[in-house]
């Protein structure tokens, strides 16, 4: 009995740990490794080089340039994310005052929600085509088209979006923050409806107005939530390599002129276009790095007495 | 629970001082000006998001020339020949290599995920955290650390461009999170049940199989939404790994990566309603599954993150 339940565990175990072994573990491992060679990826022959690739790495001005860029997406999008979607999580589940006095949700929420989710079901290739034809540098873009019909923009002379160096990121973000409110929506939802509605009640009796029984009841017991949110629009904000590599100009994307090169960006380029594999591998490191340090400060500098209720 | 309270009996004082605080009456007036603000501010977030995917359905039945001029112009016919050509300019092709992947790649993860998760949850054995923690923490690091050696490894292993190579790379990833979700799952369910059956004469296996896995079905069906919608919309993988190897290899894209393909492509010869005919397609099966499993995709993204 005790063997046979011995070999059940082992046989349950074998395939999946193996698979996850072979494509998963074992990369991550080597990529520290190789991150210590001058490997160029078409060869089998490569020599130890110490940390010369990260030395490197910190004076490559594109990699640079590109944390920064990391560094921007890091503090807006959580921000605008997270706001615009407790607003409407708020508006949808105690925004409204039924006729009774009571709490909930204002009209048509079921309606809300369920288009406010929908961009989260659409891959990021269909959002960078979606998001191509809107930003069109010319008036067939929807931006451009919309805002000459309103005189904001000169029809000879067209906004182009994506190769402004100074809107370029502000572009992605506004993609970025259309996929996700939606999602965290659902999520402060959730969250939302699991505080007792007796509380918003007693606060309305005692005069609460929406803002107050926003601010005192409602972010205070949604924290937790919020931290999490935090953490994983970090990670999405430190990543950005599909909607930059696809939406912006150059080789994986980043221009115009390097404007909104992320560190995936670069790291995809210098393995895939560029064949220089240890290097790329060392930037692949500096990003697990930076996430992990990341996600520790989120939890760290976000962290609250947690309220029971 | 007495906190808040305490805190928002507090606060309103100074507005209160004009107006009874506690009759509904008043809620409404001041609901007024928020109610137009706050319902106006709903409605156009909603818009925000319809317009753009409609007006890009709409204009795959436009011509080139058309999409470019302006944006606003209605579509001269409503042929759909346009979803034809694009079906046939690979989009048809992309289509059903994402279809192949997927058909294998999701019940294999659920199988050896929930596999793993069950072993991991129910037996004690020496080294069962130690594993679990290692199964968990693949979910921590970002995939592009380990993409340049998986390159080589799934090259060592004569598997780049194939479908089989895909499916078990999509099936390695999808391992933290089904074994952290499932094992949650597992832990929940009555040990009577299991004890039963084993009295009963059940082998472990078929205990697995005929009574613990039907009984995780709520837990598989979240699991099983996240990782097709994570698996269908996956990028980075297959954009390293599906390339054509050399010249006599076939083109085994996956839908995604077709469609940027098709977009750098149409960039250059100029048909664009075939790319938003191509997006509108790959796009309409999202829909469908969203629209009819809204509750359970929601639930399922969502509880995924909180967990």
């Amino acid at each position: 009995m005790r063997k046979g339940q011995y070999r059940f565990v082992a046989g349950f175990l074998f395939v999946p740990v193996a698979l996850y072994l072979i494509f998963v573990i074992w990369p991550y491992i080597q990529t520290f490794g190789y991150s210590l060679t001058d490997w160029k990826g078409q060869s089998q022959t490569f020599k130890f080089v110490g940390l010369d690739n990260y030395k490197a790495l910190f004076q490559d001005d594109v990699f640079t340039g590109a944390i920064w860029h990391n560094i921007l997406f890091l503090i807006f999008i959580p921000v605008i994310t997270i706001l615009l979607a407790l607003f409407f999580a708020f508006m949808l589940n105690v925004g409204g005052r039924s006729r009774a006095g009571g709490v909930a949700g204002v009209a048509g929420s079921g309606f809300y929600k369920v288009v406010y989710f929908f961009p989260q079901v659409l891959s990021l290739a269909i959002l960078a085509v979606l998001f191509g034809a809107v930003y069109r540098s010319d008036s067939g873009g929807m931006l451009n088209g919309f805002l000459t019909k309103l005189g904001l923009v000169d029809p000879e002379n067209p906004v182009e979006w994506l190769n402004e160096p100074n809107l370029v990121l502000w572009a992605l973000i506004l993609v970025v923050v259309w996929h996700g409110v939606g999602f965290y929506l659902v999520l402060f939802s959730a969250a939302m409806q699991s505080i007792p509605r007796d509380i918003y009640e007693a606060a309305l009796i005692d005069g609460a107005g929406r803002a107050q029984s926003f601010f005192r009841i409602t972010l205070p017991l949604l924290w937790d939530t919020v931290q999490t949110a935090w953490v994983y629009l970090g990670i999405i904000a430190m990543d950005m390599f599909v909607l930059v590599s696809t939406m912006t100009s150059g080789q994986y994307g980043g221009g115009p002129d390097h404007h909104s090169e992320v560190m995936a960006t670069v790291m995809m380029r210098n393995f895939l276009y560029f064949g220089k594999s240890g290097y790329a591998c060392a930037m692949g490191v500096v990003m697990l790095l930076l996430t992990l340090v990341l996600s520790v400060f989120t939890l760290r500098a976000t962290r609250r007495e947690r309220i029971e209720f | 629970m007495s906190a808040p309270i305490k805190e928002t009996a507090a606060g309103p004082a100074p507005r209160s001082v004009d107006k009874t605080p506690a009759r509904p009456g008043s809620g409404r007036s001041e609901g007024v000006v928020l109610n137009v603000f706050s319902h106006g501010f709903l409605a156009l977030w909603a818009l925000l998001i319809i317009l753009p995917l409609l007006w890009l359905v709409l204009s795959s039945f436009k011509t080139d020339a058309q999409i470019g001029g302006s944006a606003f112009g209605w579509p001269h016919s409503w042929s759909f020949d346009v979803f034809q050509r694009a079906w046939n300019k690979g989009i048809g092709d992309y289509f059903v290599n994402t279809v192949i992947v997927l058909v294998f790649s999701v019940p294999l993860t659920m199988l050896f995920g929930s596999m793993a998760a069950y072993v991991l949850a129910r037996y004690q054995f020496w080294g069962n955290r130690l594993l679990y923690y290692f199964f968990v923490a693949g979910a921590m690091f970002p995939v592009f650390l380990a993409l340049v050696p998986l390159f080589f490894m799934v090259k060592r292993l004569d598997m780049l461009n194939t479908y089989q190579g895909l499916i078990l790379v999509y099936v390695a990833y999808s391992m933290p999170f089904t074994v952290f979700f499932m094992h949650a799952f597992f832990r929940t369910l009555p040990t009577a049940v299991f004890e039963a059956s084993i009295l009963d004469g059940a082998s472990h296996t078929r205990t697995f199989f005929q009574v613990m896995l039907p009984m995780a079905k709520p837990g598989l069906i979240s699991v099983g939404i996240f990782n097709t919608l994570g698996q269908w919309n996956q990028f980075i993988l297959p954009t390293v790994l599906m390339q054509p190897q050399s010249g006599d290899d076939p083109e085994r894209y996956v839908l995604t990566q077709g469609l940027i393909q098709l977009q750098q492509q149409q960039g250059y010869a100029s048909d664009l309603p075939v790319l938003f005919a191509g997006v509108t397609i790959a796009m309409i099966p999202m829909l469908v599954v969203y629209l009819s499993f809204q509750r359970q995709v929601q639930a399922g993204l969502t509880s995924a993150t909180l967990k």
